[in-house]
């Protein structure tokens, strides 16, 4: 059945239609409505929603959730996520199947989510929906790949996507079946000899394996080199004739998408390319895009992040400018000016002829 | 007090090391650790783990070990464990019960764990009520790091980092962990015991018995706080560690129930209930008390 609804409460039933049963968050705009709808939906169906008194503690009881092999997730800002992020860390290295959605003030959490801001040598998946239909899609496919690598997956959305309502019909997703979850930890295997530890230290109860992280940080990165190698994701309109590609994630992409699309209709040879998945970023599809191109352009709502994984794809085959910017409403929290159709349309066709674009 | 139990760590041993008596408990999976000589912490896992058996609970428990010296005792427990961060443990332990509320669910941490890094955890934790049970091995010092003032370090113990004694007007005051807690109404169950001598130990099993019965009645949040030797991180002789640990931590984090069935009692109550006891003891013609 369709239903008009708000982003966050869309986020929140498909989270509840791909089984998570554990929630923890702290409330922070434009965050807060995912956790309020939660907090209804999740006893709904005999989960458990928790107004943690900390991100601190919000990601720490979901840690306790996840670990005994209950699809849980947490979620806040990206500042919230500052505050967790070394449990986000060691929960990779624990190999705990988290979900983690950031309703960010604007992209400027790019790099946080794509490079995290923890310690040490870890990956999360990032999914970054352009809307409430692929965010609900996202969402359910946050969840199966986390369980598929036992791996954290960060959804990334931001205020538009948490507060627009759009209409959508919201039913379980099969992704595939599943390993069990012979990990988890339940209780019911002490003084068999073959109880279990969920550690992110290396430490096992093989004796032989006692305290090994070398031989964990190597697997992580191992799983992490698998991910790369699969879990790309990425929409590219009209690049196999375009001389300019613009390249934007998330919410700017739909406007970006729409604006390339008007000027296509009117003959005008631009592309765009979509990353939905920020990491893996989608490397080898922009690399191709760019060798036919003249010009490749980014347009991401802060002073420039992800444009560092376009020069990386790109590699010098083509000039790679930006054509985003830091802008918000007075708030902080919100949409600014430049997400506007016809400033979008006049960057892109500044960006074709050559000129600069004031970020 | 006898010293032949110790294995001094100053001076080079005078004879063989040999087996005083079999205490493994069916938990534990062997006996390899890297602690040192005279750590009380082995004496607490060996208690809290011999307490798991005799409820019979030992295939619906749930350990979740916090950082510190006792971190390496996760490989060898014999229990489904959860490995937490410096601090987080209460908060681990409160995802895992809520999603397996018949499980019984205890954290393990040191006091710079819980009173240090994680002591708004424990106390929110506390304050849900939630029914977990936490067990504290305070030392006063962060033994792994090489002993340095944590917490609970009482005024005047020397640490790395309070070389001539903790000063309360420059290094502030302990807090005493037990009674913060047990004022909460989430909390059913608080105590203190110690491990320096044997009759400590035993007191200190009753109330880990009792704190694990009032969980799995699902009354709500419990603590045990246990005094532990840290000989190393104290700089003082191994065998020394029990009396230094009675008269120096003892005598501020005094041992006894904080809150039992509903009845409450300061650690200041307490102490002036154990100065009383002393001032009968050392009275002639009065009965001595039974501690």
């Amino acid at each position: 059945m369709q239903r008009l609804i708000e982003g966050s409460e869309a986020i929140a039933d498909a989270a509840v239609a791909a089984g998570c049963r554990f929630f923890a968050g702290y409330p922070m705009t434009p965050f807060t409505e995912l956790l309020e709808h939660l907090a209804r939906k999740l006893p709904e169906v005999g989960g458990t929603c928790i107004n943690a008194e900390s991100e601190l503690e919000a990601v720490g009881m979901a840690w306790g959730a996840v670990a005994t092999g209950a699809r849980s997730a947490t979620g806040s800002t990206g500042q919230g996520l500052a505050l967790m992020q070394e449990s986000f860390s060691e929960m990779t290295l624990a190999g705990l199947p988290l979900v983690i959605f950031n309703m960010s003030r604007g992209q400027a959490d790019y790099f946080q989510s794509t490079r995290g801001g923890g310690h040490g040598d870890y990956r999360h998946i990032v999914l970054a929906p352009m809307d409430v239909p692929e965010a609900t899609e996202l969402t359910q496919l946050a969840f199966h790949l986390a369980d598929r690598w036992r791996n954290p997956v960060l959804v990334y959305g931001d205020y538009l996507l948490a507060h627009t309502y759009e209409s959508v019909e919201i039913e379980p997703i099969d992704y595939g079946t599943l390993p069990a979850k012979d990990w988890a930890v339940d209780g019911s295997a002490g003084g068999s000899g073959k109880s279990r530890l969920v550690s992110s230290l290396g430490m096992s109860k093989d004796p032989k394996r006692s305290v090994d992280p070398e031989s964990l940080w190597k697997d992580v990165a191992k799983r992490h080199r698998e991910i790369e190698a699969t879990e790309v994701r990425v929409e590219c309109g009209f690049t196999e004739d375009a001389e300019l590609v613009v390249v934007a994630f998330g919410t700017a992409a739909k406007f970006v998408r729409y604006v390339v699309r008007q000027m296509r209709e009117q003959g005008v040879p631009v592309g765009y390319v979509r990353p939905i998945s920020l990491w893996p970023f989608p490397y080898s599809a922009l690399a191709e895009a760019a060798e036919r191109a003249t010009r490749v352009a980014v347009f991401e709502i802060n002073a420039g992040q992800m444009i560092d994984d376009v020069r990386l794809s790109v590699l010098g085959r083509a000039p790679v400018v930006a054509i985003g910017g830091i802008s918000t409403d007075a708030s902080g929290f919100g949409v600014g000016r430049l997400l506007d159709t016809e400033i979008i349309r006049e960057r892109i066709e500044s960006a074709l002829k050559g000129q600069e674009v004031p970020v | 007090m006898s010293t032949d139990t110790f294995l001094p760590t100053d001076v080079p041993p005078t004879r063989p090391s040999h087996k005083v008596e079999q205490l493994k408990p069916d938990l534990l999976l062997h006996t390899n650790h890297h602690l040192c000589p005279g750590c009380g912490e082995p004496l607490v896992l060996r208690e809290l783990l011999e307490v798991v058996t005799e409820l019979g609970a030992a295939e619906r428990t749930i350990g979740v070990a916090g950082i510190g010296c006792y971190t390496a005792f996760s490989s060898a427990i014999d229990l489904d464990l959860i490995q937490a961060l410096h601090g987080r443990a209460p908060s681990v332990a409160t995802g895992a019960k809520r999603m397996l509320p018949d499980r019984l669910v205890f954290t393990l941490q040191g006091d710079g764990d819980m009173v240090n890094e994680g002591l708004q955890e424990v106390i929110h934790t506390a304050a849900r009520g939630e029914s977990i049970t936490c067990v504290l091995l305070n030392n006063g010092v962060f033994g792994e790091t090489g002993g340095h003032m944590t917490s609970t370090t009482v005024i005047g113990q020397r640490t790395k980092n309070t070389l001539e004694g903790r000063d309360g007007s420059y290094h502030g005051y302990p807090i005493l962990i037990g009674d913060l807690l047990a004022q909460l109404e989430g909390t059913v169950y608080a105590a203190r015991g110690s491990v320096h001598n044997a009759a400590a130990v035993a007191s200190t099993k009753r109330m880990l018995r009792k704190a694990f019965e009032s969980q799995l009645r699902g009354q709500g949040f419990s603590l045990v706080e246990v005094l532990t030797m840290c000989p190393t991180g104290w700089f003082i002789p191994t065998a020394d560690g029990p009396g230094y640990l009675d008269d120096v931590l003892g005598t501020v984090h005094i041992t006894g129930e904080l809150k039992a069935d509903g009845k409450l009692v300061t650690t200041a109550e307490l102490r002036a209930r154990s100065q009383e006891r002393a001032r009968r003891q050392s009275a002639p013609g009065q009965e001595a008390e039974r501690v």
